[in-house]
């Protein structure tokens, strides 16, 4: 080993507790790089081999009936690749072991194995044979949810009657990557399965035969899907066509691109919050290294070391603290990958997921991280490499000092000595109290951009649970029922308050925007499904007009007043101009409201109800369940309750397990940033501090002048940390992974969530006051005195 | 100790013409250096001697490579440094120079042997460093830290680590500056033996009179010129000086 590098060695063995926090900073930053992009990456691959293996297809569309021959009609469209008609259902389930009705969906597939578009990966099993028409093959997230095993049998509710399906196999399909039956947020998997069953069968109980009502497509290369699309429409409006859509508007690949996406934007922020941080330490680190060493440099240069030679030498501790680093970091982050990936697939069911980090992940991440930290670095090598070498010989010149703004205003009157001190010593290096704020700041801003989060979860938890829904269970009925339901619900057990509504599938259409969706019509007064406003206060259902979702009017870039086309997707299929009467803010969900009174009129039919809400007594709830179960008209029944166990249950442990790790960045940060230059104070100004002690200072009133800084510090910090984290929120909060289709994060942080940043940091400063009042009863106050300057 | 007997006949390895250097100290201009015309020659002994401002620092720092004068011409051999960039003179300073510095500036977290190595490392042509610290008289010293040593033995270090790389000139600013009599005079010999058993030109910096018997020749200084240049008949072993 070279001497220079033995030098740089001991170097770095004398600056271990700096340079072990700016370690940390430098691997938080790579790891949460490798982490999200690996993430990303793990996901993304799978997806991508999941859909070809299995020919998940570019373009979905369900209609009512339409006969076979149809579909070579459709495999004509020009930019149709392939395609495959099948017949899918919606049925009740009585699953043995659960009180409650289940959803199940019926998808039909040949009764001989082959190759077809949105194939299914049998995960268990055996496929069905061709002569057992009660033989489905079942998701295995829904086996496993209800603790059926193959050979079980449940019960649906088929074209009206009960009928046993026998699970004789699991299996996943692409088309069901996130297993929802399509309103909700978040599987169920006890209460919805996707089921396969034979074509033959499933059209026989449906009166189908010969016919479908399910199209998917692959497209080929460079085929226009929109025109596909129109055309598609076209064919299918005399089969009662709903209108088809491209993946995007596929409900499981939306979900999994919004996360993506999400995943994205994070493998961005993150690093850039931890790596400005690490490049702004090592600055400040090496300007006091170089500021020590101007002896060592002149020496070194007087003995013939080129600047080069120097500049490196400097850059090596650099690179050193980037190694360190990026070891700890690249452990961590593919640590936290796997786990997030595997976190990932808890809901997303994937028939294989391999996590990996590839090189050029975490090449990248180094990469980003060394060249964020030789930024860092550059400005304070520059100067030993500009330092001329007879110049470095001389002693620093003492630095300058000026009354500082307070005294120029004449308050220094209520400042004591060490106060002036401590004002002074900021006011002479504005840059320098700058940039360790801003990295206090940035502490104090992930915290409350975790808190944002959570805080903005609770929020739609309580505007979607109590203030938008507010019944206790749900019904759909298989078709649209007279007025008399309301009165037949109402005789059912524990039925304390019916609130029929009709659901209609509809393509609005406004300019040259079109979109699919649904009217749902509410009776009036409606209290169980109320309509908010901006401020989420109730506002009552008007008697004419549409009321859209803020965010649907903002995809069709409509406002109150235009007037919406609205074309009706089923019955007589009338098309219909029908003015915008109001928005709401829901947070989830594109949802349409009218009077249902006016909606049946637009239809041009009686009152008909597709649905109801219930308000049930909790008490008489499984006989009201059993009752439900036997009821051939109901489609499907959700409950409120156990949508608001479900979102607890997965998004509280998600936004924990978040909080934690945003916690533990965040405590490094501000841990790291103000040791550092807290212990930087310390080797400026021991000679000071000893002078101090030797006069008569005590411990106590030195560590106030050394802390006090970084107590100023600290003060100025927090409030701009909040409002940073505001901002950051406010940046998160109009991003498309948190303002989706799906659901929308609100924009609210609550107090207590800057207390809390507040508290962590005031914590990691402690624990760093603490270090440095160690450091500074260990002052040696007459070596400090000898030792020359 | 004997006069040098080829002082005279010696060709002149560095020759300054008409050197001014000038500081900018705020607003006023300093100035260090008022046209200097200098010669050293080929294995000389030169002692720099003046009061403190009188430049003599000033004109180390550029003969050495440290500094570039504000105008006038500095050529080492055939080389004109004043010339040659930043390049030019880090490469004379590696190949050509060796510097003795009044505090030592060895660096703290190396060993003795360790701050030999550290210009040995870069030499074209180096002793080892063992024997450089054996010429100084500190063979028992190699791997102990400056802070393990006395003022004088550092500066032997910071002696040893200068001539390790057979340097052609030895420049010292104030060599014995931190010592005290007897170390002071114990450092001034191992100087003389440098020049004499390695023939390397020594040029010592000092306001102490002193010393300027041991030297061919007795340079002062004084505001920024040379005022005076002596040659002693006989060069004084250091053990004779008296301070």
């Amino acid at each position: 080993m070279q001497s220079i590098d033995r030098k740089l060695l001991r170097d770095l063995i004398t600056l271990r507790g700096q340079v072990i926090a700016i370690v940390l900073i430098v691997a938080c930053g790579i790891a949460s790089m490798v982490t999200m992009t690996s993430t990303y990456q793990s996901l993304q691959l799978s997806q991508t081999q999941y859909y070809s293996q299995y020919r998940f297809t570019d373009v979905f569309v369900q209609l009512k009936r339409a006969p076979e021959g149809v579909m070579a009609q459709i495999r004509e469209i020009p930019g149709v690749g392939q395609g495959r008609s099948r017949v899918v259902e919606t049925v009740t389930l009585d699953v043995p072991g659960l009180d409650d009705p289940a959803t199940g969906r019926l998808v039909s597939i040949p009764e001989q194995p082959r190759a077809i578009l949105n194939d299914i990966a049998l995960q268990s099993g055996r496929y069905i044979q061709p002569d057992r028409l009660d033989e489905v093959i079942a998701s295995p997230a829904f086996v496993a949810a209800n603790q059926l095993a193959l050979g079980d049998t449940i019960s649906a509710v088929i074209n009206g009657r009960w009928q046993e399906l026998r699970i004789v196999g699991t299996a996943l399909s692409p088309e069901y990557l996130y297993e929802i039956s399509g309103t909700e947020l978040l599987p169920d998997n006890q209460r919805f399965g996707v089921f396969w069953m034979g074509r033959q069968a499933l059209a026989t109980a449906f009166d189908l035969d010969g016919a479908f009502n399910d199209v998917v497509l692959t497209l080929t290369p460079g085929a226009n899907e929109q025109a596909v699309i129109f055309r598609l429409d076209q064919i299918l409006e005399r089969y009662g066509g709903l209108g088809a859509y491209g993946r995007d508007n596929q409900v499981s690949h939306r979900f999994l691109e919004d996360d993506l996406d999400g995943l994205q934007v994070m493998a961005v922020i993150l690093p850039v919050i931890f790596l400005g941080i690490a490049a702004f330490l090592l600055n400040m680190v090496l300007a006091r290294l170089v500021s020590t060493q101007r002896d060592q440099i002149a020496v070194l240069k007087a003995f013939g070391y080129s600047n080069l030679e120097v500049g490196l030498h400097f850059l090596k501790l650099v690179l050193v603290v980037v190694a360190l680093g990026a070891i700890l970091g690249i452990g961590l982050g593919r640590w936290l990958g796997e786990n997030f990936t595997h976190f990932y697939v808890q809901y997303y069911q994937f028939p294989s997921v391999q996590y990996r980090a590839g090189a050029r992940v975490i090449v990248g991440a180094v990469g980003v991280s060394a060249i964020a930290a030789l930024i860092g670095a550059f400005h304070a090598v520059q100067g030993v490499v500009s330092l001329p070498p007879a110049e470095a010989m001389r002693p620093e010149p003492p630095a300058s000092f000026k009354p500082t703004i307070v005294e120029r205003m004449g308050l220094q009157r209520w400042l004591s000595p060490a106060g002036r001190i401590i004002l002074r010593n900021l006011e002479r290096r504005p840059l320098q109290a700058l940039m360790a704020m801003v990295g206090i700041s940035m502490a104090v801003a992930i915290l409350v951009v975790g808190g944002y989060f959570s805080d903005a979860i609770d929020q739609i938890m309580a505007i979607q649970f109590q203030t938008v829904q507010r019944e206790d269970i749900t019904l759909t009925f298989t078709q649209p029922l007279s007025g008399q339901v309301r009165h037949d619900l109402a005789q059912l057990s524990g039925v304390l308050r019916v609130e029929p509504f009709r659901s209609v599938p509809v393509r609005f259409r406004y300019g040259h925007r079109t979109r699919l969706g649904s009217i749902t019509g509410l009776s009036a007064p409606s209290t169980l499904r109320q309509l908010i406003d901006q401020d989420m206060q109730a506002v009552p259902i008007p008697d004419d007009g549409i009321v859209l979702t803020t965010k649907l009017a903002e995809l069709l870039h409509l406002k109150i007043g235009d007037p919406l086309t609205v074309e009706v997707l089923e019955g007589a299929r009338p098309t219909r101009q029908v003015p915008v009467a109001g928005l709401v803010d829901e947070l989830v969900g594109l949802a349409t409201y009218m009077h249902v009174d006016a909606l049946n009129a637009l239809m041009q039919e009686d009152t008909s109800y597709s649905g109801a809400y219930l308000l049930v007594d909790q008490q008489q709830i499984t006989a009201l369940y059993s009752q439900l179960k036997q009821t051939p008209s109901v489609a499907s029944v959700a409950q409120r309750e156990t949508a608001i166990h479900q979102f607890n249950e997965t998004i509280g442990a998600t936004s924990g397990a978040m909080n934690a790790v945003l916690m533990l960045f965040a405590t490094i940060i501000s841990a790291g940033v103000i040791y550092n230059a807290a212990r930087i104070a310390l080797s400026e100004r021991c000679r000071e501090l000893a002078t101090l002690r030797i006069i008569g200072f005590t411990q106590r009133e030195i560590a106030f002048i050394l802390l006090g800084e970084q107590g100023a510090l600290i003060l100025a910090a927090v409030p701009v940390g909040w409002l940073l984290g505001y901002g950051l929120a406010w940046v998160l909060n109009q991003s498309p992974a948190v303002d989706s289709e799906m659901v929308r994060l609100p924009f609210v942080i609550h107090p207590a969530s800057y207390l809390f940043a507040l508290l962590v940091t005031a914590l990691a400063a402690a624990g760093s006051g603490l270090l440095i009042g160690h450091q500074l009863r260990r002052l040696d106050l007459i070596a400090v005195l000898k030792t020359r300057e | 100790m004997s006069l040098s007997p080829t002082a005279t006949a010696a060709p002149a390895i560095f020759h300054g013409h008409q050197i001014v250097k000038t500081y900018q100290m705020g607003e006023v201009a300093v100035h260090a250096l008022r046209q200097v015309d200098i010669d050293l020659y080929e294995g000389e002994f030169v002692v720099l001697l003046g009061p403190s401002g009188s430049g003599k620092s000033t004109l180390l720092n550029i003969l050495g490579g440290l500094d570039v004068p504000t105008s006038g011409d500095v050529y080492f051999r055939q080389q004109n440094l004043s010339q040659g960039g930043d390049r030019l003179l880090t490469r004379f300073r590696r190949e050509s120079i060796g510097f003795i510095f009044q505090f030592y500036n060895l660096i703290p977290s190396l060993t003795a042997r360790e701050n030999v190595a550290l210009v040995t490392d870069i030499a074209p042509h180096p002793m080892r460093p063992e024997e450089a610290l054996a010429l100084v008289g500190l063979s028992d010293r190699l791997d102990h830290f400056p802070s393990q040593l006395s003022g004088g033995q550092q500066q032997r270090v910071a002696i040893a680590r200068a001539i390790a790389k057979r340097p052609e000139v030895l420049f010292c600013d104030e060599p014995t500056g931190a010592l005290d009599y007897s170390t002071g005079k114990l450092v001034l010999e191992v100087l003389a033996r440098v020049n004499q058993e390695l023939g390397t030109t020594v040029v010592i910096i000092t306001h102490n009179a002193g010393i300027g018997a041991m030297g061919d020749r007795v340079i002062t200084m004084r505001d920024g010129q040379i005022h005076t240049i002596e040659r002693n008949q006989r060069r004084a072993s250091p053990d004779e000086l008296e301070w």
